[in-house]
């Protein structure tokens, strides 16, 4: 058998059937359940394969990223560590999913993850080193406000020039970045910092510290908001018109004009809330976790968010288990570093296949493949 | 007797869930008009499919001209001298007659050769054109004489019309005929498609008639009335929609001097547009698909908002209001896209129910949606309406197109409209469907409603409505009680300034 025999058998396997998508009456409720969980199974496969290529034991290194986090010797450590990643994922993506729902794509929760953190850490720094318990919550009100008004400037200049909010909400994400790296070496620098750039750590400021609520669980104030705007989000979105809104103008626009909806206002709405979250998650992030405005202070959750977003199937209690997983990659890659010498790309890869498999199963929601055996001609 | 030109032998065609044809025999001879007559999903479409190669059907053979014929594609149909005219155009509006013309043929000969042959058709068989002519400046009319042209040119055997006559005013729909008639006495056969009972009577001289997929009957249409014909494409016998003496109450809604820049760049845009419409008064609105029919009721339902003296309702101007105020004052509206806009296609009923009805119904406080209520206000549509469903949970788009219909009107019509103003109302509803809603429409206005049914369907108007006017190019013709209309006027009425739009306007160009 020569290297071209066995494709070449293939491809007179492939031609006895002939394959095609028929759309079906319904969309399945079971495949819509099903594809994330296969999504999941199908990126382990490819994820395996790939650190095979890589000379890495597969079974092995899954095991170090998916199974060692949460049960290996060292779990202590590191579940709380989820809850703290998956915190600001969930906050975001909670955000971002009334905006996809709405068919309004705001790919810049980055940007406004960024200027949530910084006016929040703003306050603080302003009222440094002067304590009161009015501190705090000053800061999520600004740092919240600071999202908005980021997600204000894609979603105004859609609504007055019909801009594409795509690419100017992803613009502003390089422009947010500039200012973040701005203010580290500049405005906002700790003076007694020796010359580094980064400004004061805000853990170390009793009144501004986000700091965990019941000690060695990891759940700081981020991670209670999260979860309950997932619940409010959960009766929000099944029980209140702006639910059914945004549903509608995202799955008919037309029909949502028809209904009396102004597409204008829920662009407006639906921007300034998924900005207003994503500046909160920014916020808990630089008074807890991070601790300081710095370089590099963003990691890439606005981004990340998105597939999460998609993954828990825009809906709320999805998006919550999905930002556990998607934790749990962080993670687990980071271990699976530490532990085999696996490259920090290859973490990147494992979340990009994970939205890959999903968008492509979910062809299967709306569609059955349909076999048959193709009549010689 | 004549020559048997394309025989279909027991032709079974079935799709997941539905048999679209099932032991299908017919036989067009040479020279014959044939009609194939059946309603919406009877199995016309995939009939004809099959014969110009697009499907291919699962069982059965057919003979073209003596000699075995499968089509695998339509160019082995046109090769044997099918050629097919569809309902939708295929043209380039950018592109002159000729070079759409051209862009059909295999081997298009030169421009100049194809221009004189173009002239020769269209003057031997009556149908005007000028081969130079930017496609995007003709009417509708003109445009299914390029389609033709296009087919006559490759001389074809059988020429198969699918519903060519949606398109044209009265008038144009004479010239077609005439083409016809004269294309069957040379020899050409004409496979007819169509639901449109008057027309098959004077032009065909066989039919045959589906249902469900089967062939129910053979006849000689000439022979039977309309109304036997219809019975045997519904299989029951029909009740024409009547309606109780009634007298036209006081003036409800006015529009006065409405005009509409369409923002879209094919739409249409409304000029002066000025009616009064009546308490218990059904004004239908005839006149060719794209003269502003979409924009006059987008304007009425309040998504285009106009000013606001324009509109008036009881005499107060509501033309700036947004389509919720509207409602609650009652001004309702169905239009004419079922999937996509009077309905979300992917959303349920009970969902879609909410799109329409919650300020009316009360469906919502404080911002919280009462499904419950929606619910019932759901299964009450569907069952006073008769809407063939499993149930208030199933998605718009699994209903059929009669289905949907009865809901989207059923929706409205129970919530008490005092004016309202439906677009299409049975465009691609089977006739027994087509004859409830129809009737729902008259029993509102003896109940005191105002109507505004805007239609293509000219008999649909005159069997339902007391006064008529048409609309062309967004201009919207005096209207008239229908009652001493005669078919000429209404032609006349709906070309509006037809001679005016021969001449190409350098404005309409793009």
């Amino acid at each position: 058998m020569n290297g071209r025999t066995i494709p070449r058998i293939m491809w007179l396997i492939i031609n006895l059937f002939s394959i095609s998508l028929v759309k079906r009456s319904e969309p399945s409720k079971t495949w819509t359940a099903l594809t994330p969980l296969l999504a999941v199974i199908f990126t382990m496969i490819a994820g395996g394969l790939l650190f095979m290529i890589l000379g890495k034991d597969p079974f092995l290194a899954l095991r170090v990223m998916f199974w060692d986090p949460i049960f290996g010797e060292m779990s202590f450590y590191f579940r709380p560590q989820l809850l703290i990643k998956a915190a600001p994922l969930i906050l975001i993506a909670l955000g971002l999913s009334i905006c996809f729902r709405a068919g309004i794509w705001n790919i810049g929760a980055e940007g406004q993850y960024i200027i949530g953190a910084i006016c929040g850490a703003s306050v603080a720094l302003a009222f440094y080193p002067y304590e009161s318990v009015f501190i705090f919550p000053l800061m999520i009100l600004v740092g919240g406000i600071g999202g908005w008004v980021w997600a204000m400037i894609p979603a105004l200049l859609r609504t007055k020039f019909n801009t594409n909010e795509i690419l100017v909400s992803l613009m502003l994400v390089y422009v947010a970045e500039q200012i973040l790296n701005s203010l580290a070496i500049g405005l906002l620098r700790n003076p007694e910092g020796n010359g580094f750039p980064g400004s004061r750590n805000l853990q170390d400021y009793a009144s501004a510290s986000n700091h965990e609520i019941w000690v060695g669980t990891g759940a700081h104030w981020g991670v209670v908001l999260a979860l309950g705007f997932a619940v409010g989000f959960y009766i929000l979105l099944n029980q209140h018109l702006l639910g059914f809104q945004t549903k509608l103008t995202g799955q008919s626009p037309r029909a949502a004009k028809f209904s009396g909806i102004s597409p204008n206002f829920l662009i407006v709405i639906c921007l300034g809330l998924s900005g207003m979250l994503a500046g909160l998650a920014g916020l808990f992030e630089v008074s807890g976790p991070s601790g300081q405005i710095t370089i590099g202070f963003n990691v890439g959750y606005g981004f990340t968010a998105i597939i999460v977003a998609f993954l828990g199937r825009l809906n709320p209690l999805g998006i919550v288990l999905a930002g556990l997983l998607m934790a749990l990659t962080y993670i687990g890659g980071e271990l699976a570093q530490m532990q085999l010498g696996l490259p920090a790309a290859a973490i990147q890869a494992f979340q990009g296949m994970l939205l890959f498999f999903l968008l492509a199963l979910d062809v299967l929601s709306n569609y059955r493949f349909n076999f048959r055996f193709r009549k010689a001609s | 007797m004549l020559k048997k030109l394309l025989e279909i032998n027991n032709i079974s065609k079935s799709y997941p869930g539905v048999v679209a044809n099932e032991l299908i025999n017919m036989n067009i001879k040479e020279g014959e008009i044939h009609a194939v007559l059946g309603e919406n999903g009877a199995g016309k479409s995939t009939l004809v499919k099959i014969i110009y190669g697009l499907v291919q059907p699962d069982d059965g053979s057919m003979m073209f001209n003596g000699k075995a014929y499968a089509p695998e594609e339509p160019r082995f149909a046109r090769n044997s001298g099918v050629a097919m005219v569809f309902q939708h155009f295929s043209l380039f509006e950018a592109l002159t007659v000729a070079e759409n013309v051209s862009l059909g043929m295999e081997k298009p000969p030169s421009a100049k050769e194809l221009s004189k042959s173009i002239l020769k058709i269209s003057e031997e068989y009556g149908l005007p054109l000028d081969p130079n002519r930017l496609v995007g400046t003709l009417s509708a009319g003109e445009r299914q004489r390029v389609e033709i042209v296009r087919c006559l040119l490759q001389n074809p055997r059988l020429l198969i019309m699918d519903e060519p006559t949606s398109v044209l005013t009265p008038q144009e729909v004479e010239i077609l005929f005439e083409t016809l008639r004269k294309l069957a006495s040379e020899g050409t056969s004409i496979l007819y498609i169509s639901h449109k009972l008057e027309e098959i009577r004077t032009l065909c001289h066989e039919a045959t008639i589906l249902r469900q997929g089967q062939v129910v009957a053979t006849c000689d249409p000439t022979k039977k009335s309309a109304r036997e014909l219809a019975e045997m494409m519904v299989g029951s016998s029909l009740t024409a929609p009547a309606r109780g003496k009634v007298s036209l109450g006081k003036p409800l809604l006015e529009i006065i001097n409405l005009d509409l820049r369409s923002t879209d760049q094919f739409g249409t845009s409304l000029n002066k547009i000025s009616l009064t419409l009546h308490k218990n008064e059904i004004l239908g609105i005839g006149g060719v698909a794209g003269n502003g029919q979409d924009e006059l009721l987008a304007a009425l339902s309040g998504e285009y908002i106009c000013a606001s003296n324009s509109i008036k309702l009881n005499n107060i101007a509501i033309g700036n209001l947004s389509p919720n105020k509207r409602r609650s004052m009652g001004i309702l509206a169905a239009p004419e896209e079922r999937l996509g806009h009077a309905a979300a296609p992917d959303m349920s009923l009970v969902e879609n129910t909410l799109l329409t009805a919650r300020v009316r119904q009360g469906l919502s406080k404080n911002g919280f949606i009462n499904w419950n209520k929606t619910n019932e206000f759901a299964k009450k549509i569907i069952k006073q309406f008769d809407v063939r469903t499993p149930g208030p949970n199933s998605i718009a788009r699994s209903l059929s197109g009669g289905n949907l219909q009865k809901f989207v009107i059923g929706r409205e019509i129970l919530q008490a409209p005092e004016v309202l103003i439906v677009n299409q109302p049975t465009w691609g509803v089977d006739a027994a469907a087509a004859a409830d809603i129809r009737q729902a429409i008259m029993d509102l206005a003896t109940n005191g409603a105002g109507i505004i049914v805007i239609s293509q369907d000219l008999d649909e108007l005159l069997e339902i409505s007391d006064n008529f006017a048409a609309l062309n190019s967004g201009n919207l013709s005096k209207p008239k009680s229908t009652k001493d209309l005669s078919m000429d006027e209404i032609g006349l009425m709906m070309a509006g300034n037809a001679i005016k739009n021969d001449t190409p306007l350098e404005g309409t160009r793009h």
